[in-house]
Formats: C-alpha cells, structure tokens, sequence
C-alpha cells in the first residue's frame, strides 16, 4: 500500500551539495521544501569526530561513509560487444551515501572550468578546425558561458570559504596565482594554505622549468572562517585524513559545515533520511511531474506529491532515476538518437611516484590536507597549442600529496619484492623520502559515441530494478593526451632532484577495480538542442519543465579539473532563475 | 504496482558495516537531528582466543605472517605484530562474509577489468585454501605441515603461490595468496585496535604519528623528523596503568 503525503512545493531528491543549496535557494523564497536522502544523516560530532575519524581501515578500505553496493551498483563493460557484470565491490570510482553527499568525504579541491570548456566544441573547431577532432567524439558546447557563471561560482567558493590565490582579478593577471584562470570578481575568501617540503619543492623545480605554479584552491580552511551564512568553520589541522574521510574538525567545506546548520532551522525546510525515491512521478501527459515516490527502511512506500521536482543525486543515480521514470529519450548509440545516458565520461588520470635519497630529504608525508598543493596548469584546456601533438584537452598536475597513511602510502622503489623481508626494509627506507601524489596528473575526459548509459538486461537492485549499465573504455585522444601529460609532471620530479622516477601513465582498457576519482559526468547533459541534451542551460528537462536536474550528470565532456566548484555554480545559476523566472511564470525557460 | 519487496527492502536494511547502530529511517525539521553520545566508535579487538581459525589454521596464519612481514633486529615479525589475529577478527566479521557487497547471481567470469565475480566469501577463500595448502605441504617428500617447514621452504611455496607455479588442489592459489598478502599488509599497518600492527610497531618502523590529527605547528617545518612517537585510536601502551 502506498501511503501519500500532504503536498510540498518543492520535493529534492539527495540532499548533498546541489541538494543543499537549492533547498536553501528555495526556502528564502518561501517555499515549503521536502528533501528526500537514501543515507543516513550525517553530521561531524556522531559520524567522525577526531577521536576516531582518523582510521585507515575503516574509512579508506571498508568504505565506511560510501554507498553499499548491495542497496545498488552498477554493471560495467568495456565495449557493446561485451556482456557487462556487477560491479561487487567499489573501485574505479566511489558513489557517495548520506546527508553532504560527496561533499563529505571529498578533498575540497575547489576549481573553475577554463572559460573554453564552455564553449569546447565551437572554440576547438575555431582554433583547429573541425577535422582534427576525432569522428566520433561527441563533445560540445554548454549553452552557458564561464561570465555567466562566475557570480555563482564566487558565490559557492565565498559559502565555502575557499582558500587560494587569485590568478586572474577582473581581467588582470596576479602573481603567484593561476595566470591561466578566467577572469574572477575578487579574491578568493581565505588565503592559500601553507604548503609542506615536498610541495614547495614542486613548486620551485616547476618556476625553474618556465612553469607558474600556485597553490590549488582548497575547502580546506587555512584560518577560522565564518560565511555569509553565519556558519563557522574551523582551521585545517593538516592531519592526513580528508579525502575517503569526514573531517573532525569542521575544517573542510561541506553541506554540514557550510550550509545546513542554517537550512535545518528553517521552518519551510524538512528533510527524510534513510529513504530512497524510487521513480519520478508524472501525469497522463508525462509532461509534468507530480512528485516522487520512496520507500523507507521498514519497506514502506509513499509518495510525496509535489509542484517542483529538484533531481539532485549522484551523476549516474540522476542518470538512472530519468530512466526507470521514463523521463526523457534513451539514448540509443546504435541509431545515435536519444539523450538520457549520453555523453558519460570519468576523467583521465595518472601519477608519477618518485623516490629521493633518505639521507637528505624527510618529507613527513602525513602533514597534509585533502587539497593542498601546488600545480601548473600550463597543459590544461586549450593553454597550449595541441596542434603539433594531435589530441585535445588536458589536465592540471601538481603534487597534491593528501596523506601518508601507511596502507595506501608506503611506496617503495620499483624492483621491490612485493613481500618479505626485502619489502619490509624498502617502506621502512624510503617511507619519508618518496613521494606519491593523490591525483598528479589530473587530465579531461572528453565524450564519444560509444561511451553512454543504459539499463542492464539481466542484474536487478534490491527493489527488483534494473541496474544502471555502463558502457567505458578510454580512446586514443585521451591515452595520448596522458602519455604527454605525465611526461611533463615527470620532468618536475627530476628537476626536483628525485633518484628514481615512476610513470604511472593511464592505460586503457579503463578498469573498473583502479580509483580514477569520483569525478562521473554526463548522462543527462545541458545544451542548447532537445536533440542532444537532456536540459536547458537553466538545467531544466526539456521534456518536464517542473523537473530541474542538478550535478555533474549535465556536464557534456568532463574538463581537466575537479567538478565540485562547477556543479555547485551551475546549482545556484539554475536557483536564479527559478527564483527570477519560473516561479512567476511555470513552465518551460526556453522553448524547445 | 511499484515492484518494491518488502522482503528484500528488510535485507538490504542490515547496512551496518563496522558500525553497529542500524540506520531506520526518520524526519528532520527545526533543528539538527542531535542526540548525546550517539556515535559508532569502533569496537576494539580483544586478545584471547581464535574468532574464525581453528588452532591448526591459526599456525599456519601466524607462520605466513612471518614470512610476508619477517621479524628483523627493528621491528617484529607479522605474527608477534598480531597480523594473523588481525585476520582472524577481520573472517569472523563483516569482511569474511561479503556484508554490505553486492552478492546476487548470475556470478560469471568476466575480463580483469571488470573486477572480481567470485561467489566465494574471504570467509570461504581463507577456509578452503588453508586446508588446500596444508594437504600440498603434506603431500611433498617431507610430509611436514606448512609451520613446520624451514623458512627458505615456506619462501618457495609463497612464490610459487604469487607466481601460480604453485597448484593447489580445487582452490585458485593465487587468489588465495593476493587476498593473504593484501590482509597481512593491512593488519600490519592498520590502527592498533582491530588486533594488527601491535604496540604500533609499523608506525614506529616508518615513523608515521598515527592519530595524532594537528600539525598546524608543523607543517612549515621543512625537511625536519617530525619528534613525537604515534598514538592510536585507544591512546598508547604507556597511557594505559598496567595491571598488576
């Protein structure tokens, strides 16, 4: 029996970042506003205080804060002509579970998109001309611009309290900051963190090369900081448990310490935790939706009817939930019709693990915080010229060494036994001296025809749906764009004096058991053509303009940074204009 | 018709992993959801006898331990470091019976990147490779079991385990020995309270601080050994009274 709730004006599926800031966007309009999460509440003091956040095994290994893959998974296959299999246990990436979402267990690495990622596929056609991309890369334009969204994004790094040093201050290039960054209205709220040896040594050996290096921008609080909200967070302590971990001292950006101490004594505001929305509900006409329903953990189901429907969950829950509802075409990679399951990527990332003498160097590698670093971005987007290299795109790289926790960090030099007493002697010895970036080489991913999203014939969750179908492999364009990538990061560590060097280059085929970053993307993309994307540049469906979809799932390629900062402008972009526009006037922002 | 059942909602509710509080589902409004001292600190590892390995398993762990992580002049051996208790606590738990993993059929083998199908729980592995191995130790010309065995010995058969040169009888050896050595290392150097890694030996070996969480004094200390000897989730040895 299904039970029904009083109506709300607004009902949000998954309460993490994009969840959280449209619900605050929309309660200070006076809307009565229900927000639905599958996991539990989370907050700092219950779930990971201090005194025992710190635990490798618990957080890092078991997965402790994630999503269980038994609730629902995936099924992954590299190419069509494959029969794709469950992923059992969490891998590649990590499908975050609770109140804060992602925005619990991420780094805080807090980036902009280059101003050409928004307009990829115009401005690479321009600048190389349209043969020299490959004929099956489906990659385009956004159909919103980086001046668009920079007063969101100032916004969302000002919430956060983001620390960094300004590149590029209304147009005019500061030192010390990222030269290549689009033009930003002030500074960042915090100043940069200090940085450890090993970074500094990066960041000199980089200058020494010709690079500009900076200190990538971080949810990490280099000082106490109060936001616009009124909510405090404290100073990062550097204790080498961020990312895979909740932060015990308020220290790191996220829905608890930025946004829903606030949101939470509203009285328009209620969420329920615990509970997992099954379908998006529409009319006969299956041009408006009605609501959602969900079913909690003693297996109820209810619907929660409601004006406004605000998709909010994961990139690939988002993904899923569009099709089990029958929101919007499937997209089909055979016919190339459809939208919802389109243009999916990852990122494409490699390190390079490097080993100094121990008699000279201690770089105490567990003083470190989840984004802390200096990087370069002079092989980023399009800062270089890919004519003579025959790829696009590109990534920032850095030594962004977030921890030295000895499971996942104990590198020792290549030619090691694997165990035994002549491994045991090489962590022992080179523990302090080597150095081993979280993500170096941190490079774009960019979309193709035969990478999308699907349901899966044969494997179910626990309610008896299907499981989402994933269908990946990296192509050529992003192999080559990470053999040159990684040989560049790799000439840093020589000229910073390393003995030994490893080049950890990405190879295909992607592999679903190897962490790639939680960076999925795409799926349910923006543009400008109901053709090719799923929403408007308003993040509206095309299809149901009462449901407005959040989160990376509209990324149409993924870009060479991390997407936090992105789908959290686009969040507070998209409740503009539903504060300013929809809301007078329901219905679709732009006509199809 | 939602398709949802009820039955399998129940199942898919035993979420709790190393946390013992179930989740139930609830309504927040008005202010956060606060109740003192409602977090799930983890439960730490007694000493004392075997949870998952029977005795004769138990040696043959604790033997493997010394040959993954042999005792040197600096730091213990995998065995006096607890990595075979470590083992044991981890089998007899959660981990050994796949909780929380995705376990419905069809279980079919699939490309290495598409990540391990096996049905078989850690629990399974440990249980049938032990016996397996210790039937091939005694079926050799010296008949001894696997403990017994010199250490250049035990070497060999590891290596032919790691190699796949090394055929056990109805069990995959080189799962066996993937999953033995990724649980030693991790009970070598996880935290001190799931029975591993005992009095912080691995810490100290490496110079890793633990849970010490602030080094805001530090962190513009450059190229300087960082002085402070590690601290674990339960405190250390010497903040503990000895009992008479």
């Amino acid at each position: 029996m299904v039970r029904k709730l009083p109506a709300k004006d607004v009902v949000i599926v998954g309460l993490g970042w994009t969840g959280c800031i449209m619900a605050n966007e929309l309660t200070d309009e006076g809307l009565d506003v229900m927000a639905i999460e599958r996991g539990p509440w989370r907050d700092t003091a219950t779930d990971y205080p201090p005194s025992y956040a710190p635990d490798e095994l618990r957080y890092r290994i078991r997965h402790d804060l994630f999503l269980r893959p038994e609730q629902t998974t995936f099924t992954f296959r590299n190419e069509m002509s494959q029969t794709a299999l469950p992923i059992r246990t969490w891998g590649a990436f990590m499908p975050p579970n609770g109140v804060g979402g992602g925005g619990v267990h991420w780094n805080g690495e807090t980036w902009r998109f280059a101003p050409s990622d928004f307009v990829l596929r115009t401005h690479l056609t321009q600048r190389y001309g349209s043969r020299f991309l490959p004929a099956d890369m489906t990659i385009q334009d956004w159909g919103v611009t980086y001046a668009e969204l920079e007063p969101h994004y100032d916004k969302f790094e000002y919430l956060c309290g983001t620390c960094g040093t300004a590149g590029n201050l209304q147009g005019r290039i500061q030192e010390g900051g990222n030269p290549f960054e689009g033009p930003r209205s002030r500074p960042y709220p915090n100043a940069a963190q200090p940085q450890p040896f090993s970074h500094t040594l990066f960041a000199k050996a980089a200058a020494e090369l010709g690079y500009k290096p900076f200190p990538q921008p971080s949810g990490n609080m280099s000082r106490a900081y109060q936001n616009p909200l009124g909510v405090r967070l404290g100073p990062c302590t550097y204790c080498g448990f961020c990312e895979w971990f909740g932060c015990g001292n308020y220290a790191k950006a996220s829905p608890q310490t930025t946004i829903l101490p606030t949101l939470v004594r509203k009285a328009n505001f209620t969420a329920r935790d615990n509970c997992e929305v099954t379908r998006i509900n529409t009319d006969a006409s299956g041009k408006r939706a009605t609501g959602v329903m969900f079913v909690d953990t003693e297996g109820n189901e209810w619907e929660q009817p409601a004006q406004l429907v605000i998709l909010s969950a994961y990139t690939i829950f988002n993904v899923q939930l569009l099709l089990l509802s029958g929101i919007g075409k499937p997209y089909d990679p055979i016919a190339n019709t459809g939208v919802i399951g389109r243009n999916f990527t990852h990122q494409t990332i490699s390190d390079v693990v490097s080993f100094f003498d121990p008699a000279k160097f201690i770089f105490n590698p567990f003083i470190a915080s989840g984004s802390i670093g200096m990087c370069i971005d002079e092989f980023n987007a399009d800062n270089f010229d890919h004519g003579p290299h025959g790829f696009v795109g590109g990534g920032y790289m850095g030594q962004v060494q977030t921890n030295g926790r000895p499971i996942e960090t104990t590198p020792v030099p290549p030619g090691t036994p694997r165990w035994g007493a002549r491994w045991k002697e090489a962590v022992r010895n080179n523990y302090q001296s080597a150095l081993k970036p979280g993500t170096g080489v941190h490079g774009s991913m960019y979309s193709y025809r035969d990478v999308y999203l699907d349901l899966d014939p044969t494997y179910r969750d626990r309610f008896g749906r299907p499981l989402l179908r994933v269908t990946m492999d990296f192509h050529e364009n992003e192999l080559k764009q990470n053999a040159f990538l990684t040989d560049r990061f790799a000439e840093i560590f020589q000229a910073m004096g390393a003995q030994q060097i490893v080049k950890e280059y990405r190879k295909g085929p992607y592999d679903i058991t190897a962490y790639q970053t939680t960076h999925l993307c795409g799926g349910a993309v923006m543009g400008a053509d109901p053709n090719t994307s799923a929403i408007n540049r308003y993040l509206q469906s095309w299809d149901v303009p009462n449901l407005f979809v959040m989160g990376a799932s509209g990324f149409p390629q993924n870009a060479g940074y991390n997407p936090t900062g992105t789908l959290a402008a686009l969040a507070y972009w998209s409740a503009a204009q539903i504060r300013g526009r929809y809301l007078k006037a329901p219905g679709p922002l732009i006509d199809a | 018709m939602s398709g949802v059942r009820r039955r399998d909602v129940l199942k898919g509710t035993a979420l709790a992993l190393v946390t013992t509080t179930a989740a139930r589902a609830g309504v927040v409004a008005g202010q956060l959801p606060w109740r003192p001292d409602a977090g799930s600190p983890p439960a730490e590892v007694s000493a004392g006898s075997w949870s998952f390995f029977t005795p004769a398993e138990a040696a043959m762990v604790e033997a493997l331990a010394d040959r993954i992580v042999p005792p040197d002049e600096h730091t213990p051996g995998g065995k006096e470091a607890g990595c075979a208790v470590f083992i044991d606590r981890q089998l007899a738990g959660p981990y050994g019976r796949f909780e929380g993993l995705y376990t419905r059929p069809p279980f079919i083998k699939g490309s290495k990147q598409q990540g391990p199908q096996s049905a078989q729980t850690p629990a399974d592995l440990y249980r049938q490779s032990l016996a397996a191995l210790d039937r091939h130790c005694r079926g050799a010309p010296d008949g001894k079991p696997f403990a017994q065995l010199a250490a250049v010995r035990q070497d060999e058969i590891l290596q032919g385990l790691e190699s796949g040169t090394v055929h056990l009888e109805s069990v995959e050896g080189n799962m066996f020995f993937e999953a033995l050595l990724k649980d030693m290392q991790q009970g070598f150097f996880a935290d001190p309270i799931y029975g591993g890694n005992r009095d912080m030996c691995a810490w100290k070996m490496i110079g890793f601080p633990g849970t010490r969480y602030d080094y805001r004094d530090w962190v513009s200390r450059h190229n300087e050994r960082y002085p402070y000897p590690p601290v674990g989730i339960a405190g250390r040895p010497d903040w503990t009274p000895k009992k008479s």
